[in-house]
């Protein structure tokens, strides 16, 4: 493969107190993939992303972005990545145009480019009419879509996404689906999910977690072997209990 | 990078209607004590007219009221400051800041500065009321301007202790209560001091800000003030810093 490798992560370890939340997590991700993290909750698939993109400092291991150390050269790598958290991480009192610019400027979109990446990324988000209105008081999936919007406003190289669909109608997720495949055209893109058919339409590769270790990583025709997603997901599950 | 996490913060705290309440009422106390201290001023004048160098109506009107502002401010401050960054914890607003392409330093003068702008307006408004004295007698500019530096060092001291104790934990209230308890308690420590020279003295920020309020300018004091606020800073860059880079 001749495509530049965007991100890579080598033996990430977090532990809380004694408790191992992720223990020995490696990816690598190259420009115009799109890459699955599946696992059961508290499988620590959101602990892993919050370590890919600088928002955790693992206990273990390293985080290289565009050639950039993250634990060395912070700024550089962090301005690589957009990142969707859990909780979206939106003002409340804010309006969506004021908090994408303003995620836009800390992002170090030049002043001149402003108002072409906040069109750009409303457009992509269909929040072409909500630029005025108050992000409280936007439903749930608007909150969401603004959440996503911030993520790419700076059209980085790597877009993680925790969860990107939940909590939004049938038509909404296939809106935001659409946006996720566009988005791994040019850039890579991590997502987390609980949705097998999302992943099974969506991404390239598939990182399965359980207990915070590896038990899959590989395509998804791989994964799917002959059975459907979901029997081998249970099934690759339940081999790894037996062994361990 | 410093410029637009200060006036996002400084519309942010502006956005809040509990700012606009605390202004409000600041701005009424404030109008309350100059009413009542103009009255007795006003009361003695005539006693005060028949003595040699008698006090004019800026040491016995702004300074006391410029000292009754200080102490506004100490117990308003905190309830600003516990938003700036604890809040931002509780709200998970505070991972977009971490994982931008911004240092702590950034983010901590950034915060400082946006709180320091209006904490400028507020004091700008009350130098506005003070400077209606103007139109009924000649004021002490000299004094007016040291009382006036003074409460502006006092309070950025306040923001920064304010500022450290946010970035020490989740939750606001507690932030908010121990910036006030620790700053509540050097006011104490300098009341309680008998001999002026104490050492207690020395560490009360209040106790600085007096010799501004007297139109005293010293050098030490300003120093004071300058290592209060660089030191409180310094330290919440270090704190934020560390979280960032070091496992729990």
């Amino acid at each position: 493969m001749s495509t530049p490798i965007t991100l890579t992560a080598h033996d990430l370890t977090r532990r809380h107190g004694s408790n191992v939340v992720v223990s020995g997590v490696s990816l690598e991700l190259r420009r115009g993939e799109v890459l699955g993290l599946l696992g059961h909750n508290g499988a620590g698939k959101s602990t892993t992303l919050q370590m890919l993109t600088g928002a955790l400092p693992p206990n273990s291991g390293k985080v290289t972005v565009c050639d950039f150390d993250l634990a060395q050269q912070p700024e550089q790598a962090k301005a690589c990545i957009g990142f969707l958290p859990e909780h979206p991480p939106l003002y409340r009192d804010m309006r969506v145009d004021d908090y994408l610019l303003f995620a836009a400027r800390l992002h170090r979109i030049a002043p001149a480019k402003l108002a072409e990446a906040l069109a750009h990324a409303k457009q992509r988000c269909g929040l072409q009419d909500s630029g005025k209105k108050i992000i409280g008081t936007l439903s749930k999936g608007y909150q969401q879509r603004v959440g996503i919007a911030q993520a790419i406003i700076h059209d980085p190289a790597v877009v993680v996404l925790d969860e990107p669909t939940v909590g939004l109608d049938p038509a909404q997720m296939r809106d935001i689906r659409t946006l996720i495949r566009e988005l791994g055209d040019h850039s890579s893109v991590i997502l987390s999910t609980h949705l097998l058919n999302e992943v099974e339409s969506l991404c390239d590769r598939i990182v399965i977690l359980k207990q915070g270790k590896t038990i899959f990583s590989g395509s998804s025709t791989e994964m799917r072997a002959n059975d459907s997603m979901e029997d081998s997901f249970m099934r690759l599950n339940k081999y790894e209990a037996a062994s361990t | 990078m410093i410029f637009t996490i200060a006036k996002k913060e400084f519309r942010s705290l502006f956005a809040a209607p509990s700012t606009w309440l605390m202004l409000a009422l600041l701005q009424f106390l404030f109008a309350w004590f100059y009413f009542a201290r103009m009255d007795d001023y006003l009361q003695v004048q005539a006693q005060l007219a028949q003595l040699d160098n008698a006090p004019g109506a800026t040491i016995a009107i702004a300074a006391p009221l410029c000292s009754a502002l200080a102490l506004m401010l100490m117990l308003l401050i905190p309830l600003f400051t516990m938003r700036l960054i604890a809040e931002e914890r509780r709200n998970q607003t505070w991972i977009l800041l971490l994982t931008a392409p911004v240092s702590s330093t950034h983010i901590v003068l950034g915060k400082f500065l946006g709180l320091l702008l209006l904490l400028v307006l507020i004091v700008a408004g009350c130098t506005a009321m003070l400077a209606t004295l103007l139109l009924g007698t000649h004021a002490d500019i000299g004094l007016l301007l040291s009382n006036i530096l003074g409460v502006l060092l006092l309070a950025a001291s306040y923001a920064a202790l304010g500022l450290y104790f946010s970035a020490l934990n989740k939750q606001p209230v507690i932030s908010a209560i121990s910036a006030l308890g620790l700053s509540f308690g050097l006011w104490l420590l300098e009341m309680s001091a008998s001999d002026n020279r104490s050492f207690l003295r020395a560490i009360s920020p209040n106790a600085h800000f007096q010799n501004l309020n007297m139109g005293l300018i010293n050098s030490a004091d300003l120093i004071y003030f300058a290592l209060v606020i660089a030191t409180l800073l310094w330290l919440t860059i270090r704190h934020l810093n560390d979280e960032r880079s070091r496992a729990a």
